[in-house]
């Protein structure tokens, strides 16, 4: 398993380089078109070759890496933001009316497919990368309070938590003295498997045309417009399509050695 | 000629050695007892030769039970042995079972496992088993599930499933630890019963000295991995050869000596009064129309204690014992009756002061619940400081805490994973002194422990209790433990306290039939069992 998280952390901080170094040197201007040189096959100038407009789709590989984490990192944010105190509020104020109303309304967004809600927000905002975290992160809400809440209840039912209480601590103090550290290790493992969920949900909004608008770089894009020439020029569609499969797999690689690192009780059998 | 002829048995853990040279016989239909403290290597004893040891585990040496060596055995011929020939239960009948299948599937599949009875067989096995052990069909369907029993009721189908089959040798490991005194006393005579009438070697784990004595004929003594004394029951109570035997003994005859508290002054008040404190709970609706019916967890209850003084709260799990604790320290409303401190009423949550909440502090039973993790020693001891505000000198009074309850100052740093189960008793005791409350709640605080560790703990709770004028509510099951460190005791049944009065009084010659039953179903070691020189040195 070592050797997993290994990998997991290898490809995961390849996509992170590749979008920090986009920002200073790509080979390319990923703007410039050159008709003259599209669909060339890889080479020395160009790496992973052009696109059919010439581009070069190493660059554009390196810079749509910084549209998905861009837009993955901050629809995690929003969940995490919005979705643990909320989880926090339900677990301390358990079967009351203010519980109910959060994990209803959780109930409530999980009802909707989360692509019909992205269209309409799309349709009603039009569509742009800023449209695509937001449809992302309301959904991240109700899995991060979800889990906050699971993971909590379990805690309040803890002697500490009374200790707290005879020590006159009120329930909003004790969520985040006590609750909030013993359920950050879950957190940190649900925002791995939530950050690649968003850079597939984000190629997935691009490649329908509701993600980020020509001419930013985006990996659900390039797989769009490459699909017609799919058979004139494979390596179009293959670099693209491979950039988020090994992202996605690394960081749930990753996600899945940090839950075997940070979990507790694992930690004690070991 | 033994039933289970144990020679050299040896096991290591990834190195570590857990085993070393553990020698002993049990015969035929004979009840035998490994009694020794937590981590003495009992139940890894009983895994290992039930080929169960955890991972990376390597046993040596010889066991062998009826012409076969069951540590050179193969897997496929222990799963035969597993439940046919040998039969095991545990501790915990709330986690024994499988929630999701009834009882009556659970009994029969021993026997399907075994192949020894057809689907309809089994089941006219599991009925007549179920019914054996104390469950009648009448009232105890093969259809009921784990949760619609009792604790103890699950231990007894815990105990059908293990005996389905009529094995050889059942191995209880701790099987009545986690129940009532009265439930105990029922499930042992349960097992005394079944090796009685079927001829079956039981060999009883326990850490509990007054149980071996009324159960087992012969007795080994186990001590890090080692068995340092054996025998015949009566003859090793009585001689008690090795050291570590004696010093066991010693702690569970131990009686802290404790100045009986004064009786309060003319005029002064009590420290705590409850009247007439009534705590209901709303249950679920029975039917979708149906009002919720309620539940009197404390059931007009009224008490007082007064300063200095040390009150036992005694009673079966579920009788409201805790219920009334929580009230107390104000975390819960009542719905009828008053709690008065010092005199001023006892309000729930926020709507208590501060200052008042600071006389009140509280000690819980699990050792290993009791503190966040995350959190250093000296955080963890400072909490109630909320309370009063953090004073300049904290970080001495943390210091002055912890050395108080005999650990080092310096231990503030650790995190709490860092202590054994007694030295976390002795920080929570320690948490629960630094704002000098005048009351302290003690929730089963010693049950969890070890004979040994325990009596230094009551030893650190009565010398505390003289120095700094505490008074102790003590919530107990456990009459022996109350009987030694308090003044009065309530014995408390279903919400209701039924007797109180002096401890001894109370104890020598109960009223109540439930007093009654409690002290008649406590185990006890035999009067004439014990020495004379002992009983004179404590």
């Amino acid at each position: 398993m070592r050797a997993a998280f290994a990998l997991g952390l290898g490809l995961s901080f390849a996509a992170l380089a590749a979008a920090l170094v986009s920002l200073v040197w790509t080979p390319h201007d990923v703007t410039a078109l050159a008709i003259a040189e599209r669909l060339r096959p890889p080479s020395a100038a160009h790496w992973l070759g052009t696109d059919h407009f010439g581009r070069d789709i190493a660059s554009m590989l390196m810079a749509g890496a910084r549209t998905s984490i861009a837009v993955a990192l901050v629809a995690v944010g929003i969940g995490l933001g919005l979705g643990v105190p909320l989880g926090l509020l339900a677990a301390a104020r358990r079967g009351t009316l203010a519980d109910e109303v959060v994990m209803r309304g959780n109930d409530l967004i999980f009802a909707f497919p989360s692509l019909v809600i992205a269209i309409l927000i799309t349709a009603v905002f039009g569509p742009s990368a800023v449209n695509a975290i937001i449809a992302i992160g309301i959904f991240n809400v109700p899995v991060f309070a979800r889990v906050t809440r699971g993971a909590a209840l379990s805690l309040w039912t803890l002697d500490f938590i009374r200790a707290a209480e005879v020590a006159g601590k009120g329930r909003i103090r004790i969520s985040a003295e006590h609750i909030l550290p013993n359920v950050a290790s879950l957190l940190v493992v649900q925002g791995t498997i939530q950050f690649s969920l968003g850079i597939l949900a984000e190629a997935g909004l691009s490649y329908v045309g509701l993600g980020a608008q020509p001419p930013l770089p985006s990996w659900g894009r390039m797989l769009a417009e490459a699909q017609t020439m799919v058979t004139l020029a494979p390596h179009v569609a293959i670099f693209p399509g491979l950039a988020i499969v090994l992202t996605v797999l690394g960081l749930n690689l990753m996600g899945d050695g940090l839950r075997d690192r940070l979990d507790p009780r694992l930690r004690r059998a070991a | 000629m033994s039933l289970l002829a144990v020679r050299d048995l040896t096991l290591a853990i990834r190195g570590a050695r857990v085993l070393a040279g553990v020698d002993f016989d049990i015969a035929a239909g004979e009840v035998f007892g490994l009694v020794g403290e937590s981590g003495s290597g009992k139940s890894m004893t009983a895994l290992a030769l039930m080929g169960l040891a955890p991972q990376g585990a390597r046993a040596a040496g010889r066991a062998d039970f009826a012409g076969r060596n069951l540590l050179a055995l193969p897997e496929r011929a222990l799963t035969g042995l597993r439940g046919n020939e040998i039969g095991m239960i545990f501790q915990e009948p709330m986690t024994a079972l499988n929630p999701m299948k009834t009882i009556g599937d659970q009994v029969a599949e021993t026997l399907l496992i075994h192949r020894a009875a057809t689907r309809a067989g089994a089941r006219a096995i599991a009925r007549e088993t179920l019914a054996r052990v104390g469950l009648p069909g009448d009232r105890f369907a093969l259809s009921l599930y784990p949760h619609e029993l009792s604790g103890g009721q699950r231990q007894r189908v815990a105990i059908a499933m293990a005996t389905a089959l009529r094995p050889k040798l059942l191995i209880a490991d701790e099987p009545t630890t986690a129940l009532d005194v009265t439930t105990q006393a029922q499930i042992l005579d349960l097992l005394r019963g079944l090796a009685r009438d079927e001829g079956m070697a039981l060999m009883l784990i326990t850490h509990d000295l007054a149980v071996v004595a009324g159960m087992a004929a012969r007795v080994a003594v186990m001590q890090a991995g080692r068995i340092v004394e054996r025998g015949a029951t009566a003859a090793l109570f009585r001689t008690r050869a090795h050291d570590y035997t004696r010093r066991l003994f010693a702690a569970s005859e131990h009686r802290p000596l404790r100045r009986p508290a004064r009786p309060r002054q003319k005029g002064g008040g009590a420290l705590l009064s409850v009247e007439g404190a009534v705590r209901e709970y709303r249950l679920p609706r029975p039917g979708a129309f149906a009002p919720h019916p309620r539940l009197r967890a404390v059931d007009a209850v009224s008490l007082t204690i007064d300063p200095g003084e040390s009150v036992g709260l005694v009673g079966e799990s579920g009788c409201g014992k805790s219920t009334l604790s929580r009230a107390i320290l104000g975390l819960d409303p009542l719905q009828a009756g008053v709690i008065r401190l010092d005199g001023r009423q006892v309000t729930p949550g926020h709507t208590m002061p501060p200052q008042m909440r600071a006389k009140m502090q509280v000690v819980f039973q699990d050792p290993y619940g009791s503190f966040n993790p995350r959190h250093r020693v000296e955080r963890l001891v400072s909490e109630p400081f909320h309370l009063t505000g953090r004073p300049r000198d904290a970080r001495a009074r943390v210091a002055a805490a912890l050395e108080e309850v005999g650990l080092q100052a310096d231990d503030m740093a650790k995190y709490i994973h860092e202590f054994s189960g007694g030295q976390r008793q002795r920080i929570a005791i320690a948490r629960a002194l630094i704002i000098r409350p005048a009351l302290i709640i003690l929730d089963e605080a010693v049950s969890a422990l070890d004979v040994r560790v325990r009596a230094q703990v009551l030893d650190l709770l009565v010398a505390l209790q003289a120095s700094h004028g505490l008074a102790y509510l003590f919530i107990s099951h456990d009459l022996g433990v109350v009987r030694k460190v308090t003044d009065r005791v309530l014995v408390m049944q279903a919400g209701r306290i039924v007797e109180q009065g002096a401890t001894e009084a109370v104890l020598t010659r109960p009223e109540h039939p439930h007093t009654r039953a409690l002290i008649a179903a406590t185990p006890t070691i035999p009067a004439d069992w014990k020495e004379p020189a002992n009983a004179a040195q404590t």
